[in-house]
């Protein structure tokens, strides 16, 4: 890593060819992740017959393979920054099991596990310190974590903000001289400090005006070819996520409906959900057709997921089964599905008889 | 309605329109010279990075300028009449009426202690001499036509009830309640969720096609100005540096800085391995850069361009461009679609 002038490009490596080591095992596996909240008294709840329970996250099982750039999308009230957040450890989880490299993370990190995964948030406005300079807060940082030696702690304050295209006098300012689009570079900085497998965007970009959000689109993927850095993005913006990412996840209620490598979903979308999803993104080149919308109605409360298949209330094509049978759950039991993550799934009831993408083998893998 | 006008009669008509802002480090110059046809039932998008000047653009014309900014100059003609030499009180009976506006967000520009129904209704009683009951009557009618499920029992629902979609169907809704002919969206679905903004947009159109009404669609976002819109004004440190029809505009980007907005956003449809950003940060309006206002950003700048203030040019069938070497912009397209 070399410290460049402000605002130079990062050297541009080709394809994906040069991301990731071959993996020994994914670096990240989530298993059966649940988050919920309590909200007001149980009592009154009870009371006035309303749940008081919300299930932010119900059930999710994640594998992220090292050097990959996974995407989360889904509406929001789906759960995924809450999903995000257990990830990195900042929401405590009701039940699951989050394995990093491996190692099963306690709900209580060590403050080396804390370092492996490292968040930016939304509003780089809101999630920096405005009394701290850049430098102080990233050597406060690296104090802490014992990143590098004490007296390497100036120079490698300057080697992060070189690799995120910010000069050496950004050392002295504070937050507020920046631009949203620096601030955001000054708060990817701060998580790449500690050197973590894992970096978890929430909405990198979504507070940034189009020209600047290029930019910072542009430096995770130059971050992602120099540093081999495995990346979850959480973002409600599909053309974002097809730019950057090689897996999509789309949550729908707390559950992941669908995962599969980028060009395979947005050529076949499997679930009703993504294939309605995917119709409901505005198109440059595109003019609405028809008055129906792609999805219709508005998604329902988490606090009353509705029974069977969640999606069922909006689904164009949803049966009495799916009323009566939440696919998620009969899938498991389905060889096809397995516990292999990685490769593409979608529980649905009614995949197999949607006439506009016919459902097509799983691959399984291995023995 | 589209009724009494002519084919060359624009609707709207705005023609050298300046915003001023008093500030601390200056008078900022919002709007610097805008002018803008819009024609009896058609959609016009107003784009641009935020502090373009578009929402200001926006509110000049329906005179609900913040205290600190005022016209300075320039007309804004609405069937004859220039709504800058109106005062409040004959600006109140051409808002509802005549012109109605669709916020961002919904939840701000909602009474929050009055009911759903009541604030639909609000607008027929006052302006169209409706009783309590024709105008209850008319507002649960147009909470059906805009998707508004059970619209009995909503009519009695606060603006908090509702999810941000419907909060938004509630003010196309108060929008139309009138029978305006001309309709101002300031970033109507940037708060809502994809599928949602979907459902807001094709509602949207469906019903401004069904009544022949006008709209000014100030976004960000350019796929949405694609799905609504026929034209396309693309704004620029307060002025107008672009307008065509929209087809023109993005397929024929004849300003770098549109050339640059359509590169910079990642397209769903058509992934490049890398997005060009456009370089450094919108001017200060407090002292804009002589000459074209664009010039520190633009990678086409020549000598010309830093003294001599560009005008907008006809190009081709309404296609205007205020650049002096728009040419350049279009050899670049050119180059491009070879390579692929």
């Amino acid at each position: 890593m070399t410290t460049l002038p402000h605002g130079t490009e990062l050297p541009r490596a080709t394809g994906p060819a040069v991301l990731a080591p071959p993996p020994d095992g994914p670096l990240l596996e989530a298993t059966d992740l649940a988050v919920s909240f309590s909200l007001g008294s149980a009592l009154i709840a009870r009371m006035r017959h309303e749940a008081h329970v919300l299930h932010a996250v119900d059930g999710v099982d994640l594998t992220i393979p090292r050097g990959e750039a996974l995407a989360l999308v889904g509406e929001s009230g789906s759960g995924k920054s809450t999903l995000a957040r257990a990830l990195a450890g900042l929401q405590r989880t009701d039940r699951g099991e989050i394995r990093l490299g491996g190692k099963v993370l306690p709900a209580r990190r060590s403050r080396a596990d804390q370092r492996k995964v490292q968040m930016v948030f939304q509003d780089p406005y809101s999630s920096l310190n405005p009394r701290l300079t850049v430098g102080g807060m990233l050597h406060e940082l690296l104090r802490v974590h014992h990143v590098v030696a004490g007296n390497e702690v100036e120079s490698y304050t300057r080697e992060l903000l070189g690799l995120v295209g910010l000069g050496e006098e950004a050392v002295h300012a504070y937050p507020r001289q920046f631009s949203g689009g620096q601030r955001q570079r000054v708060a990817i900085a701060r998580a790449l400090a500690l050197r973590p497998e894992l970096l978890v965007a929430d909405e990198p970009v979504s507070a940034l005006d189009v020209s600047v959000q290029a930019t910072i689109l542009n430096l995770l993927q130059d971050l992602r070819a120099e540093l081999g850095l495995t990346l979850l993005l959480i973002s409600h913006n599909l053309a974002v996520v097809r730019h950057l990412c090689d897996r999509i996840a789309v949550m729908y209620l707390g559950r992941i409906i669908e995962v599969a490598p980028t060009e395979t979903l947005f050529a076949s979308p499997r679930h009703p959900y993504t294939q309605g999803l995917l119709a409901a993104i505005p198109r440059m080149t595109f003019t609405a057709e028809g008055d129906a919308p792609a999805v219709k109605g508005d998604p329902p409360s988490p606090l009353r997921i509705p029974a069977g298949c969640r999606f069922r209330t909006r689904c164009p094509i949803a049966q009495q089964i799916c009323e009566q049978q939440d696919p998620a759950l009969t899938a498991a039991g389905d060889p096809a599905h397995s516990a292999d993550a990685i490769s593409p799934s979608a529980p649905c009831h009614r995949r197999a008889s949607q006439p506009k993408y016919p459902a097509r083998a799983t691959s399984k893998r291995g023995p | 309605m589209s009724g009494g006008y002519s084919v060359n009669q624009p609707l709207l008509q705005v023609s050298d329109l300046h915003v001023q802002i008093a500030s601390r480090r200056g008078v900022v110059r919002a709007v610097d010279g805008v002018s803008l046809e819009v024609p009896a039932g058609e959609a016009v998008g107003l784009v641009g990075e935020s502090g373009s000047g578009k929402s200001m653009t926006l509110r000049a014309i329906l005179g609900v300028l913040p205290p600190e900014a005022r016209v300075t100059a320039g007309q804004v003609l609405l069937d004859g009449a220039d709504l800058t030499q109106l005062g409040n009180n004959q600006l109140n009976k051409i808002r509802g009426p005549k012109i109605a506006m669709i916020f961002q967000e919904p939840m701000s520009a909602l009474n929050p202690v009055m009911r759903v129904g009541s604030q639909i209704a609000e607008g027929p009683q006052v302006h169209l001499g409706m009783n309590r009951r024709q105008a209850a009557e008319r507002a649960l009618e147009l909470m059906r036509r805009v998707g508004i499920p059970d619209p009995e029992r909503r009519y009695r629902s606060f603006p908090h009830e509702f999810s941000g979609g419907m909060r938004q169907r509630v003010m196309i809704a108060i929008a139309l309640s009138c029978d305006p002919s001309l309709i101002l969206c300031d970033e109507p679905t940037t708060a809502l969720d994809v599928t949602i903004q979907d459902q807001i947009l094709r509602l949207l159109t469906r019903l401004c096609r069904e009544s022949g009404t006008s709209l000014v669609f100030v976004t960000h976002d350019l796929p949405v100005v694609a799905q609504v819109c026929d034209q396309l004004a693309v704004m620029y440190a307060g002025r107008i540096v672009e307008r065509g029809s929209v087809q023109d505009v993005l397929t024929q980007p004849s300003h770098p800085y549109t050339l640059g907005l359509v590169r910079s956003a990642p397209d769903v449809d058509h992934p490049r391995s890398s997005l060009v950003a456009i370089p450094g940060a919108p001017p200060s309006l407090v002292n804009p850069p002589a000459g074209c206002r664009f010039h520190p950003r633009c990678k086409f700048a020549e000598e010309d361009c830093t003294v001599t203030e560009p005008p907008l040019r006809l190009l081709d069938a309404g296609h205007a461009t205020a650049c002096l070497h728009f040419e350049r912009c279009l050899d670049e397209l050119r180059a491009e679609g070879a390579d692929r």
